[in-house]
């Protein structure tokens, strides 16, 4: 397969998943507001763009975090290369060039995707004071691309890359979501455990689907279990470990069809990965602090990445 | 519904007589649509068009105000031409294709026919399309026009000629077979009962001459194209698809040690064949254009020594010149021995003295051409134009005169066409696609491009034309 058409499948796979980590996340955190009205603005939201890492860009362009800000940030501003807008607008433009490789249902839903931010964010005021509607909708189209691609593209190479791009982007923003934590302040440190450090817990549950789940392999939210299922449960999909271990399984796959080494960085840091996290125990990740521990799950993300880059995508000569 | 009242309007029609009589190529088809009514002719062509949208067969416009994709309008009634004119026809656009390609391969190599004076050499020399390197070339198999569209429109007095020869990148093929897929979801019974000649086999016999210019059984043939953003786009993709071969982009390509390579998820992959739709001089900065970034650096040196092959040959524009247009009967003798078959639209060429007086004289009557400009831009249609625009022109003329060809304005045949709710002739024309492989093989037909607005004669995509489906007959 030509390099640059598995370099956009990949591509269009993460920035859709982007899109629905994102869109969910703000839902969530909307909600979450309303039930946190005693807290400072700045304080509820702030949080959602330090994960994104965006806040340099944020600050110059923004200032001041109100909600609305940080909204029309995340979701729909087109200077914020992470936004949702931004993500589906670039996961058109790839889809685009690649049509003939892709199914047409594929393509018609990414276009149609695109066409439904793009007027939301023309009617973008009229869209933040209830935004839930349209944020499932994001959600929904992202899930959607999974099924379509699913069902109507064969699963060799073009779609292993495609499914290996959701999960690279997917343990990221996981692992991104459940360190929010890190940021949302409590007010004092007499408040942990109260109910508003619980209702922040939930709410991280939710940023990631994992509430109900979660619910019904632990029951009773502690903290520690929460962070064990969401980044070492071998069974939640969206769970660190999950997509770092499928990941390899797909990149396993794709290095079989080419009858090529499997010792490749990418396939040797993510088999090294999915090892330690089946053997981590999270108070290990407790004692190493959860946010620095996140911190290294994403730098060893970023290298598969560029890694698979590398090997696969990136001009050789 | 019958034709009663549709008006002549004094053109050659291509289904009606002066007198109003169906031609025979078109009766089966006229008692077909005599069971039908002009809303059911009407439902018909938008279901066409949902067809034409539902299948992206799109094309993107230069200059239009924010214009990117746009479909390719389809009329659904069809232009029937009959068995015995085509297959003279077909002879005709044999003849003319081997003596070009003759003619081409003379200009770069012995140029005989300089020497004996038949055609000016200065006139190749100031053509923008004369490529100095590809002098001494010697393509695979001695073809250098792989792929031609050779447009024929038919006069007042109902003769068919040859208007211009499309040697570069000619385009519209994909449109051609789409119409008779829709033509086929649309009018089945009188396609069958007109026993119309097939045309689907054009990617097969595509995809063969193209291996039969590489020099390995089972070569590695691409397509490769400018981009999403070319015009044509549509129709690169539609044909990689067809022939089973891969699509790439400049950026896709790789020359190394001496070959041309594709870059896959593999590694390098060894490219034999390509069929490039990049335009000669943008097709390797480091021998034409080095501005180009459409092209493959070093891709001219690996053609020249016969590592790789291509499609059409670098260098055929010199032949696709409407200066050297006037020259093809005199090329077809000199070559052939022969008198053209299919002849040429008279034409003046202002570097021509005398031809130029005559056309600065009459230009009101005239339609001017740059020598070198496609798809109906830089052109004056005399009848049509103002008086300040024959006066731009004539400062033009006189500017550059070896730039300018002029032709009597040629009423073309018209075909009834849906007009809103009405059926009304448009002009048309025929573009036939030649393939120059181990043999010479034309597809019947080709594709029929209309003037869709009322009046005028500008047929191309990007100007106002649409396209219908062209109904050649066995007999």
């Amino acid at each position: 397969m030509l390099s640059r058409v598995a370099n956009s499948i990949y591509w269009i796979n993460r920035y859709i998943e982007r899109a629905e980590n994102y869109a969910r996340f703000v839902g969530v955190n909307t909600s979450l507001a309303l039930d946190t009205a005693n807290i400072p603005d700045a304080m509820q939201w702030m949080p959602l763009v330090a994960t994104t890492a965006d806040e340099e860009l944020f600050k110059e362009l923004y200032g001041e975090p109100s909600q609305e800000n940080v909204f029309n940030f995340l979701i729909f501003d087109d200077r914020n290369f992470n936004s949702v807008y931004s993500c589906v607008m670039n996961a058109r433009e790839n889809a685009r060039t690649i049509r003939e490789n892709i199914s047409i249902e594929m393509w018609e839903h990414i276009n149609g995707f695109y066409y439904l931010v793009r007027n939301a964010s023309k009617n973008r005021h009229n869209i933040l004071p209830s935004s839930r509607d349209f944020l499932k909708e994001v959600v929904q189209g992202s899930q959607l691309l999974m099924g379509i691609e699913d069902s109507t593209i064969s699963h060799t190479e073009g779609w292993h890359f495609g499914k290996l791009g959701r999960y690279i982007e997917r343990a990221d923003k996981t692992a991104r979501i459940l360190d929010v934590k890190y940021f949302l302040l409590l007010p004092s440190v007499e408040e942990v455990g109260s109910v508003l450090d619980m209702i922040q817990w939930s709410s991280v549950l939710k940023s990631v689907s994992a509430f109900m789940m979660y619910r019904r392999t632990y029951g009773q939210l502690f903290p520690q279990k929460i962070i064990e299922f969401l980044i070492l449960d071998r069974y939640f999909p969206r769970s660190v470990y999950y997509c770092t271990v499928n990941a390899q399984h797909i990149l396993k796959s794709i290095l079989k069809s080419h009858r090529a080494s499997i010792k490749t960085p990418a396939m040797r840091k993510l088999a090294m990965l999915s090892s330690e996290l089946y053997y981590t125990n999270v108070k290990e990740i407790i004692k190493f602090g959860m946010h620095e521990y996140i911190d290294r799950l994403q730098t060893i993300i970023n290298e598969v990445n560029d890694n698979i880059h590398e090997t696969f995508f990136a001009i050789k000569n | 519904m019958t034709f009663e009242d549709y008006d002549i309007e004094g053109f050659f029609d291509e289904m009606f007589t002066p007198d109003h009589q169906i031609k025979p190529g078109y009766i089966p088809f006229s008692k077909f649509v005599a069971n039908l009514s002009i809303d059911d002719l009407v439902q018909k062509q938008h279901a066409a068009e949902r067809s034409l949208m539902a299948l992206g067969i799109t094309f993107n416009v230069y200059n239009a105000e924010g214009g990117t994709e746009r479909i390719m309008p389809l009329d659904i009634i069809p232009r029937i031409i009959e068995g015995r004119e085509w297959d003279r026809l077909e002879e005709g656009l044999k003849q003319r294709i081997t003596a070009l390609n003759l003619f081409i391969d003379d200009v770069y190599n012995a140029q005989r026919i300089f020497k004996d004076n038949v055609v000016p050499k200065s006139l190749i020399e100031s053509s923008k399309c004369f490529l100095k390197p590809c002098l001494g070339l010697q393509p695979p198999q001695g073809i250098w026009c792989h792929i031609t569209g050779t447009d024929l429109i038919r006069d007042q007095h109902g003769i068919m000629r040859v208007l211009e020869d499309n040697l570069r990148c000619p385009s519209g093929v994909s449109y051609m077979l789409e119409n008779r897929e829709i033509l086929k979801r649309t009018f089945p019974k009188a396609l069958d009962d007109t026993q119309v000649r097939p045309i689907n086999n054009y990617a097969i016999s595509l995809r063969e001459m193209l291996e039969y210019i590489a020099d390995k059984p089972s070569p590695t043939i691409v397509v490769l194209t400018p981009g999403i953003y070319n015009s044509a786009y549509f129709e690169h993709a539609y044909l990689a698809l067809q022939m089973g071969v891969e699509l790439v982009q400049n950026s896709d390509l790789v020359v190394k040690n001496g070959y041309v390579y594709m870059r896959t998820t593999r590694g390098l992959k060894r490219v034999d064949v390509i069929y490039r739709r990049i335009d000669d001089t943008f097709l390797d900065p480091l021998t034409f254009n080095p501005e180009s970034l459409l092209g493959v650096p070093g891709i001219f040196e690996v053609y020249k020594k016969g590592k790789v092959a291509l499609a059409n040959a670098p260098g055929t524009g010199v032949a696709d010149d409407k200066v050297i247009y006037a020259y093809v009967p005199k090329i077809i003798q000199y070559y052939l021995g022969q008198e053209a078959i299919i002849p040429n639209v008279p034409t003046y060429l202002c570097e021509n003295p005398e031809d130029m007086q005559y056309v600065l004289d009459n230009i009101a009557d005239l339609v001017v051409k740059e020598a070198n400009e496609a798809g109906g831009y830089g052109m004056l249609i005399g009848p049509k134009a103002s008086a300040e625009e024959h006066e731009l022109f004539r400062k033009k003329i006189k500017a550059n005169p070896r730039n300018y060809i002029a032709q009597p304005t040629i009423q073309l045949s018209r075909v009834p066409s849906l007009a809103g709710e009405r059926i009304e002739g448009r002009h048309v024309d025929l573009r036939p696609y030649i393939l120059y492989g181990k043999e010479i093989v034309i597809t019947p037909g080709g594709l029929t491009r209309v003037a869709l607005r009322k009046g005028s004669l500008v047929v191309n995509s990007s100007q106002g034309g649409g396209s219908k489906d062209t109904w050649v007959l066995y007999k």
